[in-house]
């Protein structure tokens, strides 16, 4: 087996497609949101966010279903309130978004202590197990990789339609985009401008949310501390890459999926003397090659990073 | 006749400005109602409380005899108002068919009947006369387009009051004159219309009544038949204006000279081609050309913002060995850039900041390296003052100026260094008379002095006025000078166009 081979297996393509799938959520949280002119850097806080309650609503006693929906509910609180900071008092979006995170981060582990106090090796539930597709998880060669995923994965490729469609193709998306280039346009045509904000930061922020509870309910089966690890930075950085366009946030998140999953197969081929955290490296820095090739044609929303103050002399 | 919309005694303030002092106006059915009124007077925040953009301090609005609440745009959408932005309100990367469409079906729509909507549009096209292709993004649309798209935005809206602010300050001659057919049409058709305007002779080629608008109160109404142009400028400014004119001066030494200077624009614009210049004291040279044919060039030569690729420049008789707009200020040079709002100003910046952005790091503004801000707001006050920069003094922020106002405070910047080279880059564009007046009296005083000016324009009249010779530019080449007494403004036009050269 060599660098190549590993492209043909069935294993690699299944664990890219699983490693996709916080990505997917995340990414298109992060759209969602940017999309209106709100960037949101609480995702990476957010998706830790939703690890932990989605998680913790199964060991007390939920059921999967419901613990990600009370994920994405919590995910739409913190929405709510960058959604306060940023929208409706207009402060910088960077500032809240850090604020955010660092604030659902750390109130993640503190809740996890507080009604954990004594595990110490960190308590198991029983997550989503995969979910053959019948009849199609029989094709050969993609059966496998593609129709044998647990349901949040084809959950997140069901999602991406779902933002695709609302965005170009119902007047609540085409209200959303007009936001995030012209607001003050988009209230000359009668758009309530904050409330479309903050309706898209809190949808994205339950998408994101859901994103992390994928770690906790489907991917592994326990909640660590620094599980998240950053997968919210990627989304953001996803987001620029796929020039504001769900389309290619699926793509992306794919690519990086794919050489992140590629990267740890090739570290375990024998003969290979190169050390390993170059290998850990070559996701990151070829998505920062990638988005520069790509980011340069970039269509950014205008009124991105922008706040919108009502009856204000611009 | 009817008054469909009233305005009732509304006044409004920003801190300490007042903005809009009582003011009362009626609308009746099938006018064209012109606002006339210096920058800055008040009539945009006007139109922006009727519009629900604003909410007034006091007064009230009444349409179709109900009144209006305030502060909501919907309702006045509801109410049968359209408004056509003086900058306009779209989304530049969405289509024109999403700009119109935005708002006007329910938000929880399922799907959008866009074909529904494409058909209206192509309809209303039609019976306006106002082309345009409903598929295509905002971006690729000329002024005018965008403009049509405005007023198409109103009429699919079935708006039956149509205000217009500042429709024609973007728009060539022809792409007003086809403007104003469509507003007649409109007229002929029910609609009534607020035109809000600073140009008197369209005023009185497109409306039926004129109200006159100063510092925030009306201070004149008539019917604009019998109206005397004079009069409304002389309410418009508060008192007569006289267009200012140089005395005859005998030019000094050169100031600024390019010898065989070619150049390469930035940003992929037309580059210089082997052209020949020179300034002298005392005197104006005019630049006349369409635009984009190189002055963009030839004033970033003179700003320092690009270097002559090949050739000799030469400013106060000394070759450059750097250029930087830094050198050419300290050389003395002086730079009234085009786009005043996106060059020339820092618009989140306070006015002071501003005044003192080319001498920031010199005695007595800044010592050791800390700024003074006693000396910075003494000196702002007195600018401020002595250029008569309409603001709310020296730490108001740039931005909320207005138009004549920037312009003030880039002249106060400018003049106060005394400069010997001038470059005066469409200096008057969009400003009204007062403003006008006030500019070209600046750059002639500077002129007196012994300063000399290169002045680029797109309009004749104000080159014919103030330059002691013209030059055109074409592709990147100049003409020979000519005198401006011994041309006609047809014949330039000509040069303009390519299709002459001069003598």
């Amino acid at each position: 087996m060599d660098f190549i081979e590993i492209l043909f297996t069935a294993g690699f393509w299944a664990a890219t497609l699983r490693i996709a799938t916080p990505l997917i959520f995340g990414t298109l949280g992060e759209l969602v949101c940017e999309r209106a002119g709100v960037l949101n850097l609480g995702i990476e806080g957010i998706m830790t966010m939703g690890a932990m309650s989605g998680w913790m609503w199964v060991y007390m006693g939920g059921d999967l279903v419901s613990g990600i929906l009370f994920a994405a509910f919590i995910g739409m609180l913190f929405g709510l309130l960058h959604s306060l900071f940023a929208v409706y008092l207009g402060l910088s979006q960077h500032v809240a978004g850090i604020g955010i995170t660092m604030l659902a981060s750390s109130l993640s582990y503190f809740v996890f202590r507080m009604l954990l106090p004594t595990a110490t090796t960190p308590p198991k539930i029983d997550p989503f197990q995969s979910y053959p597709i019948p009849g199609l998880s029989d094709l050969p060669y993609v059966g496998t990789p593609l129709f044998t995923q647990t349901p949040m994965t084809y959950g997140a490729f069901v999602v991406v339609l779902v933002v695709w469609y609302v965005l170009y193709s119902t007047p609540v998306g085409l209200a959303v985009r007009m936001t995030g280039e012209n607001p003050i346009a988009a209230e000359a045509q009668g758009i309530d401008v904050l409330a479309v904000r903050t309706g898209a930061v809190v949808v994205g922020s339950g998408l994101m949310s859901v994103g992390g509870a994928f770690l906790t309910m489907s991917a592994f089966d326990a909640f660590y501390f620094g599980m998240v690890n950053g997968r919210g930075w990627i989304c953001v950085a996803l987001v620029i890459f796929a020039s504001w366009n769900p389309g290619k946030a699926l793509l992306g998140a794919l690519l990086f999926a794919g050489i992140d999953a590629w990267q740890v197969r090739v570290q375990q081929l024998p003969g290979i003397n190169i050390p390993y955290q170059f290998f850990l490296m070559a996701p990151y820095v070829l998505s920062i090659v990638a988005m520069i090739v790509m980011s340069r044609r970039a269509l950014y929303p205008k009124a991105l990073l922008v706040p919108f103050r009502r009856g204000e002399r611009t | 006749m009817t008054a469909i919309l009233k305005l009732v005694n509304i006044s409004k303030r920003f801190g300490s400005l007042t903005a809009n002092d009582a003011i009362s106006l009626s609308l009746e059915e099938g006018e064209i109602l012109a606002l006339l009124g210096e920058n800055g007077a008040g009539k945009t925040t006007l139109m922006n409380i009727l519009f629900g953009h604003y909410t007034a301090d006091e007064g009230h609005v009444e349409v179709f005899g109900k009144p209006l609440p305030p502060g909501q745009p919907d309702a006045a959408l509801a109410a049968g108002i359209g408004m056509v932005h003086q900058h306009f309100s779209l989304a530049d990367n969405l289509s024109v068919l999403e700009n119109i469409m935005l708002g006007t079906e329910s938000l929880w729509a399922w799907r959008q009947d866009t074909a529904f909507a494409t058909g209206r549009i192509k309809q209303l096209s039609r019976d306006f006369g106002l082309t345009v292709d409903p598929m295509a993004q905002v971006s690729t649309l000329t002024v005018g387009e965008r403009q049509r798209v405005e007023i198409l935005k109103a009429l699919y809206r079935d708006a039956r009051i149509l205000i217009l602010d500042e429709p024609t300050a973007v728009l060539t001659p022809q792409e007003s004159e086809s403007l104003f057919e469509t507003l007649r049409s409109l007229v002929d058709r029910g609609m009534s219309i607020i035109f809000i305007s600073h140009k008197l002779n369209e005023i009185v080629s497109v409306s039926d009544r004129v109200m006159v608008i100063r510092r925030g109160k009306v201070v004149a109404e008539q019917p604009i038949r019998g109206a005397d142009r004079a009069s409304l400028a002389e309410a418009m400014v508060g008192h007569t204006v006289h267009a200012p004119k140089g005395d005859v001066l005998a030019p000094g030494d050169v100031v600024f000279q390019l010898q065989n200077v070619s150049a390469g624009a930035a940003d992929g614009g037309q580059p210089l081609v082997d052209v020949d210049l020179a300034i002298h004291q005392h005197e104006i040279v005019g630049i006349a050309g369409v635009s984009g044919n190189g002055q963009q060039t030839l004033a970033d030569l003179i700003s320092g913002l690009c270097r002559p690729g090949s050739g000799s420049m030469t400013l106060f008789g000394n070759k450059l060995a750097h250029y930087n707009p830094d050198v050419m200020v300290k050389s003395g040079v002086g730079r009234i850039p085009e786009d005043r709002n996106r060059v020339g100003v820092i618009g989140e910046m306070t006015v002071q900041e501003n005044l003192i952005s080319e001498k920031r790091r010199r005695l007595p503004f800044s010592k050791f390296g800390f700024m003074n801000a006693k000396v910075i707001e003494d000196h702002a006050a007195r600018q401020i003052d002595a250029f008569d920069v309409r603001c709310q003094g020296p730490h108001a922020e740039t931005r909320l100026l207005s138009g004549g106002n920037v312009q003030k405070l880039i002249l106060a910047r400018v003049l106060d260094a005394e400069p010997s080279l001038l470059l005066a880059d469409q200096p008057s564009r969009g400003l009204d008379v007062g403003a006008v007046a006030y500019v070209h009296e600046k750059i002639l005083d500077a002129r007196a002095r012994g300063c000399g000016v290169l002045l680029i324009s797109e309009d004749l009249e104000e080159l014919m006025a103030l330059s002691d010779r013209i030059v055109v530019i074409y592709h990147g080449r100049l003409s020979q000078p000519v005198n401006p007494e011994d041309i006609t403004a047809r014949d330039i036009g000509l040069m303009m166009s390519g299709q002459s050269e001069a003598a």
